[in-house]
Order: C-alpha cells, then sequence, then structure tokens
C-alpha cells in the first residue's frame, strides 16, 4: 500500500482511543492518524500522552488529549462529548487501556483483581456503552462506527500466573460478541469485534520479564525472554504498530462485514 | 456396574461443596443431588438460607448426605470459613462446584454501571475466590490437602455471545479463562487439584425462567413462549436442556473418571455451539 493510499484510508473519520498514551495504545494512535483519522488520545498518563499527540501533529496528522480514567463513567460521557465537539464526530472507539497482573491464583490479592478487572473488564464496558450511545442512529455522532477491543491471547488459553489478567480478557471476548449482536440486530451500522496480540514489545513486557524472575520462574529477564519468544513459532515478538495495523483494518470501511470476532496476532502462539 | 466403573465414576469418600444450590429448579441443587446419589458428602451453600436447607433436606429424605451452609460467594472471608467449616464437620474438601450465579439483563447502551458490577461481583469475582479458596484448602499442605476437583459453572455464552445479557455473558467468557489459568497453575505446581468449565447450553431452571420474564417486561420479546421457542430452536437437539444433564456431567468431572482432564470446556448444550 502507498502512503497516499494509507493516508485515505481512514479520511474523515474520528475515533477516540484509550490508553494511548504508550505502548500498543500510542502506536494505535499514530497509525491511524497517519491513516487520516483524526484521534482523541486518552489516557491518566497526561504528559506520555500529550507527547503521543505531539508527534502526531509533527507528522501532519490530527490528534488531541483528554485526560480520561476508563473506570469513571463521567469521565467516559466528557470525552465522548469532547471527542465529538472537537473533530466533529464520531466513528471509532478503540478500547485498549489495560493493566496487568502476575500471581498466581493462590497468591491474587483480592483488592488488587477488583483493581484490575475495574480497569480491564468495567473500563472495556463503558467504553463500549458510550461509544454505541454515541454512534447509533440519533446519537450525538449518530452514523455507526467501529468498536475494537483489545483482548489478549490471553482470552483464548490459559497461561501461568496470569489469570486476572486472562479472566479479563476472556470478558472481552465474550462481551464483544454480545456487544456485536445488540448492534447488529438493532441495525445501528457499529462494528464490534476483539483484537488478540500475542506478546507485543513495549514498556508492559519488560515489567512481566521481571515479575517472573522476581516470582522465580525464570533465573534472568534474558532467560524469560527467550521462553516467550520460543512460545511464538514465528520465532519473535511482535511490534505494537502490528497491533495497530490490524485496528486500522477493523475501523476501516474494509472489514464492513466483520463483526463479533476474533482477530489474532500472536506468531502462531494460539496455533499450537 | 461392575467394580472398577463404580470405583471410577462414584464419589463414595469425597466431600463436595456446591455454591448457589438453594433453588431446588436450579442447576446447583441439580448438581448436588447427582454428586450425592453418587457417593459424596455434599454442602449445599447458598444466600436463601430457607431454600437451601429444603434442598439439603429432600437430598437427605432421599437416602444421600447433604448439609445447608450460608455462603455468600462475594466475601473471600466467608468463604475461609465455609471451606474450614466443611473440613471440620464433613472430613475433607475434595471437590467444589462454582456455580452460583446471577442474571443480567439489558442491552449494553442501557446498562447501568452499577448492575454490571452486581453481576461481576457474584459471576466472576465470586468464582475467583472459590476457586483460589479451593485451591488454597486443597492443595498439599492446605487444610483438607488431598487434590481434588473443581468445577466452574460457564454457560455457552463462555464460547459464543448473546444479545440482551452482556454483563452475564462477558463473566462467563472471563470464567472460561480464568479456569483454564488455575488449571495449568496447578498442574505445573503439582498440586493433584483439576479445574475445568461447565459449558451448558440453555436448561430449564427458576433463573431461566426469570430470565424471560425479564425479557418479556422490558418488551424485548413479546411472550414467554417466543423466547423460549428461540432458545428451544437454538439447540438443534429440539429442547431445552435439564438442570440433571448438567448435575451428572458435573458428577463425571467431579470422578476419578475424569482424572486426564483439566482446563477444558465440557459443553453440555444440546449442539448449541456446533453450529
Amino acid at each position: 500500500m502507498s502512503p497516499r493510499d494509507c493516508q485515505e484510508r481512514l479520511a474523515g473519520k474520528v475515533g477516540l482511543i484509550s490508553g494511548g498514551a504508550r505502548g500498543i495504545g500510542a502506536a494505535i494512535a499514530e497509525v491511524l492518524a497517519a491513516s487520516g483519522a483524526a484521534v482523541m488520545v486518552t489516557d491518566v498518563l497526561e504528559d506520555l500522552g500529550k507527547a503521543v499527540v505531539e508527534r502526531i501533529r509533527e507528522s501532519g496528522g490530527r490528534a488531541q488529549f483528554h485526560s480520561l480514567d476508563v473506570t469513571d463513567e463521567a469521565q467516559w460521557t466528557t470525552a465522548v462529548s469532547q471527542t465529538i465537539d472537537t473533530f466533529g464526530g464520531l466513528d471509532f472507539v478503540v478500547n485498549n487501556a489495560g493493566v496487568e497482573l502476575i500471581d498466581l491464583v493462590v497468591d491474587t490479592d483480592f483488592e488488587k483483581w477488583c483493581r484490575l478487572q475495574d480497569v480491564n473488564s468495567d473500563g472495556v464496558f463503558l467504553g463500549t456503552k458510550h461509544a454505541i450511545r454515541a454512534m447509533k442512529p440519533g446519537g450525538a455522532a449518530g452514523k455507526g462506527g467501529a468498536i475494537v477491543n483489545l483482548s489478549s491471547v490471553g482470552g483464548l488459553v490459559g497461561s501461568f500466573a496470569t489469570s486476572a489478567y486472562s479472566s479479563s480478557k476472556g470478558l472481552v471476548r465474550t462481551f464483544t460478541k454480545s456487544a456485536a449482536i445488540e448492534c447488529g440486530n438493532l441495525r445501528y451500522g457499529i462494528r464490534v469485534n476483539s483484537v488478540h496480540p500475542g506478546m507485543i514489545r513495549t514498556p508492559m513486557i519488560e515489567e512481566f520479564f521481571n515479575r517472573f524472575v522476581e516470582m522465580g520462574l525464570f533465573a534472568t529477564t534474558q532467560e524469560a525472554e527467550q521462553a516467550t519468544v520460543t512460545a511464538h513459532p514465528v520465532g519473535y515478538v511482535g511490534e505494537p504498530e502490528d497491533v495497530a495495523y490490524a485496528v486500522a483494518y477493523l475501523v476501516s470501511n474494509e472489514s464492513r462485514f466483520m463483526t463479533g470476532a476474533e482477530l489474532v496476532l500472536d506468531g502462531g502462539y494460539t496455533a499450537q | 456396574m461392575n467394580e472398577l466403573l463404580q470405583r471410577e465414576f462414584g464419589l463414595v469418600g469425597k466431600v463436595a461443596m456446591v455454591t448457589g444450590a438453594a433453588r431446588h429448579d436450579g442447576i446447583g441443587a441439580a448438581c448436588a443431588q447427582a454428586l450425592a446419589h453418587a457417593g459424596a458428602k455434599v454442602v449445599i451453600t447458598d444466600v436463601m438460607d430457607e431454600q437451601g436447607q429444603q434442598v439439603a433436606d429432600s437430598i437427605s429424605a432421599a437416602g444421600g448426605s447433604a448439609v445447608y451452609r450460608h455462603l455468600d460467594v462475594r466475601s473471600e472471608a466467608a468463604w475461609r470459613r465455609a471451606i474450614a467449616d466443611c473440613v471440620h464437620e464433613q472430613g475433607g474438601f475434595d471437590v467444589l462446584v462454582n456455580n452460583a450465579g446471577t442474571t443480567g439483563n439489558g442491552l449494553i447502551e442501557d446498562l447501568p454501571l452499577a448492575e454490571w458490577k452486581r453481576v461481576r461481583s457474584i459471576n466472576l469475582d465470586g468464582v475467583f475466590l472459590g476457586t483460589k479458596q479451593g485451591i488454597v484448602a486443597m492443595r498439599p499442605g492446605g487444610i483438607a490437602g488431598k487434590g481434588g476437583s473443581i468445577i466452574n459453572m460457564g454457560s455457552v455464552t463462555s464460547l459464543v455471545g448473546v444479545a440482551n445479557s452482556s454483563s452475564y455473558v462477558g463473566c462467563k467468557g472471563g470464567v472460561r479463562l480464568l479456569t483454564k489459568c488455575a488449571a495449568i497453575e496447578c498442574g505445573r505446581l503439582e498440586y493433584n487439584i483439576r479445574v475445568n468449565t461447565m459449558v451448558p447450553g440453555f436448561i430449564e431452571t427458576g433463573l431461566l425462567k426469570d430470565g424471560c420474564q425479564n425479557m418479556v417486561d422490558q418488551g424485548l420479546v413479546q411472550s414467554v413462549e417466543e423466547i423460549r421457542q428461540v432458545f428451544r430452536s437454538g439447540h438443534p437437539i429440539g429442547r431445552i436442556g435439564r438442570p440433571m444433564e448438567v448435575g451428572l456431567a458435573a458428577c463425571f468431572l467431579a470422578s476419578d473418571a475424569s482424572s486426564f482432564i483439566t482446563g477444558a470446556d465440557l459443553v453440555v448444550d444440546g449442539g448449541y455451539t456446533a453450529q
């Protein structure tokens, strides 16, 4: 695809990305902006989020930052209306914000479990709810659109010491299907899909490896990384852009027949 | 039945706890009945004390061993107490059926966050707490300490979506992955505990009846019969399932006959997800 095609792919579309300040979210914001969309980058990390917006603007894209704690419903209302006021519409929402917890089930503190579910599960519910309200016919934007919920390979298969995270991603997987069915049945013109990345090179991955070593699962972070890479048949972990390109497809008109689906980007991790 | 089958499929000498088993027409009560008939000593738990006692009494009257204990699955302290009582009073803790659950109705766009959280606290957080405390008690060195089988109640909505129940559907999807992670950990750590997800289709229960009525009340369907017909035709077998069909499957997962099954989805759905 030539750069010109890329720029036109999402031309005229407006979207909101949660957790857009770093990692996969930042890559999504940058790729979607480079594809012609105007993006509202949201996060609780203001400085990093604003830096993403600066980078997008420097490359000629349209972006703005809005502080958003995805667990707070009032903030969702404001963030969505702010996006519509700023860019004149809302065509997609990418529910990307998420947190991690590496612990055995027996050692998972209930408070920490709940905090993770508040962000990863309730946050995706709220983002989907307010996206539907705004994009459905008669809503503040009212032209239909696409919702992309970030799940994980952890939403498809289990793994060691990731039960809280994996449960939240399993929740996102089936919740997304329900949302897709509701929007389909009601002829809202809104598609809802989940994305399931394998291990992606982000700031989170280092925290992973450090935690694995801390738990005594691996002697060194190098060993943890090697084992992680080996678990992906392609022999490498993904880059944030790998996920961003998939999201670009899901929010574009090219995926107009795709809803309630799972887009897996995992280097073969779940093929085994 | 020959001796081998009786030994492998039977539950004599095992102690089983079933949560959310107070409704006589529910899946939990059917699991409790089936487990008791297979020879297990059963502890029925719920928050509806009077009804729970009645289920225990009816099992006892039929010659099974069952007691009722109050347990709000949302409280970790209550879980610890219930399991400790079970071990002290029944002499063990070998099987846990995390069955307690509630329905969640309504379109996503209209669903209040508080209602979403209410469903999550029982259907996902409650199953997490049960799985956690169940493993803590059953693993080597735990107060029961002899390994065991944990059965988490999923649903076909652990696999596929449906409209008007997103909180329920989401939680059942969460339970499925919680189960797989727990199974992997228990396997690798050699805890001798198996953890599986039961995946029933639509089952003829009081909860289903309530769910159907809710959909009528919300104007989503014209009549209970209309939605029941939808449910019936959703199963290639042509009918809604019976609670005991899930109860018997739970017996299998609880028994040593399923000793190589862990982290799995046991689909009991009349073909619902085969399509």
